[in-house]
């Protein structure tokens, strides 16, 4: 493979090559820019902030770390000191923040360089990426569908090859849900493996990064430089995080849950047929198959539209035009300066979300809300370690349905929330969630699975998501054999 | 109709830690605007909190010396407002389960021993500081320095337990001296170290239900709290007395002007909508803290002013502002533990405090130039009646300004005591053959004479004698004139 041709290569590939010395930092940057995003990215637009000049610099001062050379695209809710941070939204119009987020640090000391910025649903609050002050993504698949959201843009941006690592953030599926409807892998971590120091919050407690890539192994590459605890953020977890080195050591002798009630309705056939290949894959690898009863995701929705919206009212409050970003230029006094710019500065369903988030934590309603949700939350929590009791994961949807069109749920948030049904439980109690994509619907759209697992099980997560990644066949095919990417074409 | 002030203060202490609540920027006063700040302190997007051990840790010493109850597990919120000096719109604070829940402050209030109750303490942090407002040409413009934003503040809440102003400035003297004796707070309230905001209300005398409450804010200084409290008071007191109705109001006194101002009304007031602060974790304060901490706290202010009175036998009044500083009370105890209790006490109460007051020292300073050691060295000879005491204070005097001991200090000046049986001898004799009269009396049974007596011979020494010789010389002569009668 040529060096022109390094964007096709894994993550864990492309930086063997940069230490070897086959290829250049710069080709290694500079590949999926010349070839795929000239072709994809002015249809697609998963990219808001790109500098050449940047990436020069950033190639140049690469190192040979485990990640060396790997262009990264980060969603635009992390913290980057050379690029602007603007979480899609006009708030934060040309807004550029004096330091890096800790898992963009860390990226860069693992020799990874930021080839850019993500597009998103505005501060991560929708599951399209149509609500960005940037104009919507479209899905690499289908240009006339949306790439699922709020992390749409560096989901994209893998898929059709800018870069063989993204990085999200999953709030209530925003990693898993986009990763499905693009075809990738898409993890979301134990709250508290990665830090959220730098990450521009929306729900603090339910807010983590998340990992985009082509390939299980570079899943486990990713976490392994970004994963343990920051002293900066006080709710990482402890201790070093469990160790992914073995992510292709199978499933033999493993249990996993088969919550069939929930797809008995208004799930897509295609995903239901997606799910049964899949647990074919982990049965013929030797896994067993575990039927239960779950708890149905509408508790899920209602729950976490309390306890987000509520976070989100507090989180967002400091957008006040005072000291950053887009101020009102018609502002007399310190009321309107707030009102003016608030209302001009954030999109409907950010507003809808502050409205929201402050309604349930008022004087008065607050116990109805607040405190019932967060009962529900814990009753959630325990329904996940009662299952998990019985299976060591569980298989689910990632989302109800195949990518939807442009345009389809704007209109109607509540039909946009319930794509979310099968991502947000994790949040709410912690848990890791990891998109596992299969292949493509006789329509040419992305199926995918969704693994759920106890907290810190990542490396059982990626032992299952890589025996479904070689459709079951033995994992005697070696760590090195990679499936061909099933990558887009346009018609 | 006689009515009743029913009064309730919640107290603001600026800790003296050296960096910020949340942050590791510098807690310290004075620095450029906007120097002492980083991504947190500033509410930047995606900056966290991380909790200041120290800070805490000055909260458990408080919370144990007023005997509160220290949660094992307490929870950081969140009270949300607009406010441009708070970078973030809401403040992280405690709510539903503080750090430190009851106990009370002893005070002195006239002379009386009182406890007043307490709600809570807990750790929050502080605003910043907005200057407002300036022209730029034809605009009017505020600025902001947060420098303050971030630095570390325990709240305290009583319950209404004072009925009087005159207690809220005795309690708040001795939560001062209760933080300075800690190390957790210089207390000044000038500086806004210490501030305080008082929940007034009145009933008829002998009631039970509370009256309509206001609050007023900005009383800083203690003579303020009590004018403003009064003021107040006095407002209250003359809208019932019409048969009018107290209304639900945020008030500002302006201690300038000595006048009170409505801040907002009950309908505007602020809805916090507190929620638990999910960035950062349950606050756990295990036993082993609370055991350290425990170990490290210094004996209490009232009860070492108990233990002086028992111990050394001082008159309350004694004891009480000798514990008003605890450098104060160590440095009277490194005395007493020499020389005569109560002489160390009024030494100390009244030529060290005047000194102190008239160059503005502290003890520290005074201490520095006069350690204990020295003092007692002069105590001693005062004691042993070997210096007379005008030449006492004198000696005073010079070991303010010079170095060296008691006996130095004497000769550099010049001044020689006499102290001989050989020297002094001629002049007690003199002196009883110039008093036939006094001499009789003695002779004739009142001792009482012999002052007198004493007063004359240190007359004729010039005040260089020592009066501990010259009273023994004079029984002497006194008893050999008895014998030869």
């Amino acid at each position: 493979m040529s060096a022109a041709e390094a964007w096709r290569l894994s993550a864990a590939s492309l930086a063997d090559g940069v230490r070897a010395g086959s290829i250049g930092y710069q080709e290694a940057i500079e590949s999926g820019w010349e070839g795929p995003a000239a072709r994809w990215e002015p249809d697609v637009h998963a990219v808001v902030h790109a500098d050449p000049e940047v990436r020069r610099r950033g190639a140049a001062g690469s190192n040979g770390g485990p990640l060396a050379g790997v262009p990264v695209l980060v969603k635009d809710n992390l913290c980057t000191m050379d690029y602007p941070t603007t979480c899609g939204s006009r708030i934060l119009g040309g807004y550029r923040p004096p330091y890096d987020a800790t898992v963009v640090a860390r990226l860069r000391e693992a020799g990874a360089v930021i080839t850019g910025k993500g597009n998103m649903d505005e501060f991560a609050m929708g599951s399209s990426t149509e609500y960005s002050c940037y104009g919507p993504t479209r899905n690499p698949y289908d240009l006339e569908r949306v790439p699922g959201g709020s992390s749409g843009g560096p989901a994209a941006a893998v898929a059709y090859g800018l870069c063989p690592i993204g990085l999200g953030s999953d709030t209530g599926g925003s990693v898993r849900q986009p990763a499905a409807f693009c075809g990738v892998f898409g993890l979301k971590p134990t709250y508290g493996r990665l830090s959220r120091y730098g990450l521009v919050a929306f729900g603090s407690s339910l807010d983590q990064v998340g990992i985009f890539a082509r390939h299980a192994g570079d899943v486990a590459l990713a976490y392994a430089a970004l994963a343990g605890p920051d002293p900066f953020d006080a709710t990482t977890r402890l201790g070093p995080a469990p160790g992914v080195s073995d992510w292709d050591r199978g499933v033999r002798g493993l249990t996993f849950g088969w919550p069939a009630n929930l797809w008995k309705e208004g799930v897509d056939p295609e995903v239901v047929g997606a799910l049964e290949q899949a647990a074919a894959c982990l049965e013929r690898c030797g896994a067993r198959r575990s039927p239960l009863d779950f708890l149905p995701g509408e508790y899920a929705v209602a729950t976490y539209y309390l306890v987000a919206t509520a976070e989100a009212s507090s989180n967002l409050a400091r957008f006040d035009g005072v000291r950053y970003g887009f101020r009102h230029p018609e502002s007399d006094d310190v009321r309107a300066l707030y009102t003016r710019t608030r209302s001009a500065g954030f999109g409907p369903e950010v507003q809808r979300r502050i409205l929201l988030g402050t309604y349930a934590l008022s004087a008065g309603y607050y116990d109805a809300y607040y405190l019932t949700a967060q009962r529900a939350r814990t009753r959630i929590r325990r329904e996940y370690e009662a299952a998990f009791a019985r299976c060591d994961f569980m298989l689910m949807p990632a989302a109800p349905s195949l990518p939807f069109r442009l345009g389809e749920k704007t209109d109607d948030p509540l039909e946009m929330y319930l794509s979310d049904i099968f991502t947000l439980g994790a949040n709410l109690a912690g848990i890791p969630g990891l998109t596992v994509p299969l292949d493509l619907s006789a329509a040419g759209l992305p199926r995918a699975v969704q693994l759920l697992g106890p907290e810190d099980s990542e490396p059982l997560l990626l032992g299952a998501a890589r025996v479904i990644e070689v459709r079951g066949e033995e994992t005697r095919l070696g760590r090195d054999h990679l499936t061909e990417f099933a990558w887009p074409t346009k018609r | 109709m006689a009515y009743e002030a029913v009064i309730g203060l919640e107290c603001h202490i600026q800790l003296g830690t050296r960096s910020k609540m949340f942050c590791g920027c510098p807690a310290e006063f004075g620095a450029e605007p906007n120097s002492n700040v980083c991504p947190v302190c500033l509410g930047l997007p995606g900056a966290l909190p991380r909790a200041n051990r120290a800070a805490i840790d000055a909260a458990i010493r408080l919370g144990l010396a007023l005997g509160s109850e220290i949660r094992g597990e307490s929870v950081f919120a969140r009270k949300n407002y607009f406010y441009p000096d708070m970078p973030k719109n809401y403040q992280i604070t405690q709510y539903e389960r503080p750090l430190c829940e009851g106990g009370a402050l002893p005070v002195t209030v006239d002379g009386e021993e009182r406890s007043f109750a307490l709600v809570r303490v807990h750790a929050e942090e502080d605003t910043g500081k907005s200057f407002h407002p300036e022209r730029h040409g034809d605009r009017r413009v505020s600025r902001v320095d947060f420098n303050r934003a971030g630095v570390p503040l325990l709240e305290l809440v009583t319950r209404p337990v004072f009925r009087a102003p005159v207690e809220c400035g005795a309690f708040l003297t001795a939560l001062r001296r209760l933080v300075r004796w800690l190390g957790i707070s210089g207390g000044d309230m000038e500086k806004g170290q210490l501030r305080c905001d008082a929940n007034v209300s009145l009933r008829p005398a002998g009631s039970e239900p509370l009256g309509t409450k206001t609050e007023i804010k900005n009383l800083n200084s203690i003579g303020g709290v009590m004018k403003g409290l009064a003021a107040e008071i006095e407002r209250q007191r003359r809208v019932l007395e019409q048969g009018g109705a107290i209304e639900q109001a945020t008030l500002l006194y302006d201690a300038d002007r000595e006048v009170l101002a409505v801040m907002r009304s009950k309908e505007s007031a602020h809805d916090y909508r507190y929620f638990p602060e999910p960035d950062l974790p349950v606050l756990v304060v295990d036993e082993a803290w609370l055991a350290e901490a425990r170990r490290r706290l210094p004996e209490l202010p009232w009860t070492r002013a108990a233990r002086f009175a028992s111990e050394y036998g001082l008159p309350p009044y004694d004891a009480g502002v000798l514990t008003e500083q605890r450098d104060l009370a160590d440095y009277y105890e490194a005395c007493a533990r020499e020389v005569d209790e109560k002489l160390a006490s009024n030494w100390l109460m009244t030529e060290v405090l005047r000194v102190l007051k008239d160059r503005g020292w502290t003890l520290a300073e005074w201490s520095e130039r006069v350690p204990p050691g020295r003092l007692v060295e002069l105590l001693k000879k005062v004691a042993a009646k070997e210096l007379p005491g005008p030449l006492a204070k004198q000696v005073f005097g010079w070991m303010v300004e010079e170095p060296g001991g008691t006996g130095e200090l004497l000769d550099r000046h010049g001044v020689r005591v006499q102290a001989t049986p050989e020297e002094l001898r001629p002049l007690v004799r003199a002196v009883l053959a110039e008093n036939p009269g006094p001499v009789r009396q003695y002779l004739g049974g009142k001792s009482a004479t012999l002052g007198f007596l004493v007063g004359q011979v240190m007359k004729k020494s010039g005040g260089q004698a020592a009066p501990q010789v010259v009273q023994e010389l004079l029984r002497e002569e006194l008893e050999g004139a008895r014998r030869g009668c």
